[in-house]
């Protein structure tokens, strides 16, 4: 086995990544996608560094099927790991390649702005003169050496301009939403009152040609070619439809009781707990129950897609996050063969997950089956959105210890409960995970949920401990029924198990009467770990009355991050606001600095949202959360000031970072309030009814 | 026909009197800086300037928009140059989608014509109506912050 990046062995094919074109310029490709997070950005400073060119002569082409490499989904924090460096590989073959065709000895060429000079050259050339409009017809079998990091004159600088965003501060119509194409219809979507509701009868008379609608199953569809119209006929076919409710949604028990009574399995992650003490009657002197309810995504502009079927080939314009993926998947709902299915990936609202853009995509696509020739755009409502998209699931965390006499843990349990946190379509499963395959006839049940146990799966994520313990049981129970539909939101399972493990340091060290810095360190032994705890203390200058930390590395191989909360609490109206956060972290090698900071202060804000405000609210009849009022999220008037700082190690691999401070903010957020006012508080979200509840206990 | 008066200009639309702002601006006019979120005036995301003043267009029937001098995204830039506070976001990089920023840069334009030196508090009231998701508020902030010094 080779030692190139993944998405070089699939791809090994040189001309898919890179290509000189005839006026200069270089194209580079990934199969990762812009959700936001200035992937893009950060291919094109890879690229530049690499060829030693500026990165305005680097363009970037991302995600079609066919044409860029597939690198699967872009999810996981993953995308400058891997696509970073097969672009990073590709380009110093394409450059050592381009170079050779002049030079005998290429190592000796200098190249500054795209100009080659060096011994041996009778004049200066350029990649342009050696390469423009000719492709490279190579395959990458081996790695070649890479530019040396000392040498970087690109990454890590904290000044670049993404390369996305004078378009947007422009209006220029970029996101799905803004497409056009002549003749084009709009659609809207008609959904049933809950998962469990089935439709009867519905009048679809009143829709007059040249509007359009159909009825599949339970799953109706409305177009106009005036939008404002196809809103007004949803509206109006969806007040005469009939439905009856075939089940009812579990909602009457509280939800960390419901995941214990639901457990359909149980997976020993760790287990160094030596034979002669029965794993299952471990007794601990100290415990603690956290838990966290259904969370959503809750994009701001509800998703969306385009779709077209003419001439036998459904082309789609689509906001997934794995346009592969929804590619078979529609493959195999509508009964096409893969190869006759074009999927473009046109950027949606930032997703932060597995949003509704598959569903969105299915349904278009659904759309354009019925009226065929025609483009059509499909958009959600946003009651469409907060009420479908796939949840991040409710988790329960309970957390155990001993504290030995020099008051050091010297046994840790950690039980984490929770539902799926994978539900991406998975094309080729009996069942389908998009909503439209649930209600047309002739479709798909959901996949039945299995539990995955690689090493940092979803309910698991972080679930180990940044912690030197000596000895630990760490147990993923995997809970079936979910009341609601789940599927990965950011940071998966590490954003709960981390606030568990942080919270949990805390109320150790206040029993061993030990400030939680100092027992922290007592029970680290990873340098790099040390190192941002001791940045962040010194950024905040320490970590005093209304602060709390909080610590993890990212899956336990990725970013390291931690994070210091200042809070103020309404002693009245028990308020909790977040006055700072401090932020430090180490993420390798930085490629976009301030697109780092900004991913993880964009993390860290999402967080205390979370924490704060969220909490997906459902009856036996369906989700009550519609709308931003009855699912709030953080406000500009409610926002910290946030200060971040960066650990660069450029002689390291980058680590992934988009979903690095989700837990250690969490923990960090909590340990405040208990700093500040004595209250420990382990059931999110911390309002001020949960605050007077805990205080009360 | 209903007469609008859009970044400077007076343009005619054809649509029914009560189709939202939101929908003849994006689908008539061309202006895809307005952008549906939750056509409930809850989130900002379709924010125009009417006679100066930061609405929400998602709401807003077209019949009761043809009396006021309207301002999207697409009318505060003078040709190529951007104005102060859309050039202070982007420099700042201070967005992450960008599904919020036009809304946003319009609602901090409006506070930067009433006046040139925002407090911290100026800033968030002006914006607090205008949700965004990815949490790139405190560059938001930052930004202006930067452009009321």
């Amino acid at each position: 086995m080779s030692n190139l990046p993944g998405s070089l062995i699939r791809t090994p094919d040189l001309d898919r990544w890179i290509a000189i074109e005839n006026d200069g310029s270089i194209t580079v490709s990934t199969g990762k996608v812009e959700l936001g997070q200035g992937i893009l950005t950060a291919i094109q400073l890879i690229a530049a560094e690499e060829l030693d060119v500026d990165p305005d002569q680097v363009h970037v082409r991302s995600a079609e099927t066919g044409i860029t490499p597939n690198e699967m989904v872009t999810a996981g924090s993953m995308s400058v790991e891997t696509s970073g460096a097969a672009v990073r590989q590709a380009c110093a073959w394409a450059r050592r390649l381009m170079l050779s065709e002049v030079s005998d000895d290429p190592a000796q060429l200098e190249v500054s702005n795209g100009v080659v000079t060096g011994p041996g050259l009778n004049a200066p050339t350029s990649y342009t003169e050696i390469q423009a409009g000719t492709p490279f017809k190579f395959q990458i079998v081996d790695p070649t050496q890479e530019k040396d990091p000392s040498k970087y004159k690109v990454l890590g600088r904290d000044n670049h301009a993404r390369i996305d965003l004078e378009d947007k501060i422009r209006g220029v119509g970029v996101f799905v939403h803004d497409l056009e194409f002549p003749n084009m219809l709009h659609a809207r979507i008609v959904r049933p009152p809950s998962y469990h509701h089935r439709l009867e009868t519905v009048d679809l008379t009143q829709i007059e040609a040249p509007d359009l609608g159909f009825v599949d199953g339970s799953f109706i569809a409305v177009m106009s070619t005036d939008e404002y119209r196809a809103t007004r006929l949803a509206e109006s076919v969806g007040n005469m439809a009939i439905w009856t409710q075939t089940r009812e949604i579990p909602a009457d028990k509280p939800l960390p009781d419901y995941l214990v009574a639901h457990e359909a399995s149980a997976f020993p992650i760790l287990d160094n707990v030596p034979q002669d003490v029965p794993p299952r009657s471990l007794t601990t002197a100290i415990n603690a129950v956290y838990s966290r309810p259904y969370l959503m995504h809750g994009s701001l502009g509800p998703s969306a897609a385009a779709a077209q079927l003419a001439d036998g080939i459904l082309t789609v314009w689509s906001p997934s996050q794995g346009i592969e993926l929804i590619r078979h998947t529609l493959a195999q709902l509508l009964a096409m063969d893969a190869k006759t299915i074009r999927v473009i990936y046109v950027q949606g609202a930032g997703c932060y997950g597995h949003n509704g853009a598959d569903d969105a995509t299915v349904d278009a696509a659904l759309c354009a089956r019925a009226a065929p020739g025609r483009p059509v755009l499909l958009k959600w409502s946003r009651a469409d959105e907060h009420q479908w998209e796939p949840y991040g699931p409710a988790m329960r965390v309970g957390m155990g210890a001993n504290l030995s006499g020099s008051g050091n843990v010297d046994l840790w349990t950690h039980d984490v409960w929770s539902f799926s946190h994978v539900g991406r379509p998975a094309p080729g499963r009996s069942g389908m995970d998009v909503v439209a395959a649930w209600h047309i006839d002739d479709g798909f049940q959901p996949n039945e949920p299995t539990p995955r146990l690689g090493s940092e799966s979803g309910i698991h994520r972080n679930a180990l401990p940044i912690y030197e313990f000596p000895d630990q049981q760490i147990v993923k129970r995997f809970v079936t029924d979910s009341p609601l539909r789940t599927s990965a939101l950011r940071s998966l399972g590490a954003q709960c198990n981390v606030f568990a493990i942080e919270s949990f340091m805390d109320e150790l060290a206040l029993a061993v009467d030990t400030d939680p810095l100092t027992f922290r360190m007592r029970h680290l032994r990873d340098t790099r770990a040390i190192a941002v705890l001791e940045r962040v203390v010194e950024l905040a200058g320490g970590v005093s009355d209304s602060r709390g930390l909080g610590l993890a590395q990212y899956k336990n191989r990725q970013c390291y991050a931690a994070v210091v909360a200042e809070v103020v609490v309404d002693t009245t109206t028990a308020e909790v606001r977040v006055s700072h956060l401090w932020i430090a972290a180490d993420a390798g090698r930085v490629v976009d600095r301030d697109g780092l900071i900004n991913q993880l202060e964009g993390g860290a804000i999402q967080a205390l949202s979370w924490c704060l405000k969220e909490a997906v609210a459902f009856n036996r009849d369906g989700v009550t959360s519609r709308d931003w009022e009855t699912y709030p999220i953080l406000r500009f008037n409610e926002i910290p000031i946030v200060e971040t700082d960066i650990i660069d190690h450029p002689e390291l691999e980058s680590l992934g970072a988009g979903e690095a401070t989700q837990g250690p903010t969490s923990g960090a957020l909590a340990n405040a309030i208990h700093s500040a006012t004595g209250v420990r508080v382990r059931h999110l979200p911390f309002t001020p009814e949960r605050l007077r509840e805990a205080a009360a206990d | 026909m209903t007469e609008l008066q859009l970044n400077g200009e007076s343009i005619a639309v054809e649509a029914i009197e009560t189709t939202p702002l939101a929908y003849v601006l994006r689908n008539e006019c061309g202006i895809k800086s307005v952008k549906l979120g939750c056509e409930a005036e809850q989130c900002g995301a379709c924010t125009v300037l009417a006679d100066d003043r930061p609405v929400p267009s998602c709401t807003l029937a077209l019949s009761d928009a043809s009396e006021r001098r309207l301002t999207t995204l697409e009318g505060l830039a003078r040709g190529d140059v951007l104005s102060a506070v859309q050039n202070a976001l982007l420099t700042s990089n201070a967005s992450q989608c960008g599904y919020c920023l036009s809304g946003i840069a319009v609602a901090a334009y409006a506070l930067f014509q009433t006046n040139a030196h925002p407090t911290h508090n100026n800033i968030v009231n002006a914006l607090d109506g205008h949700l965004c998701r990815c949490g790139a508020h405190p560059r938001v902030i930052r930004a202006l912050e930067q452009l009321a010094k």
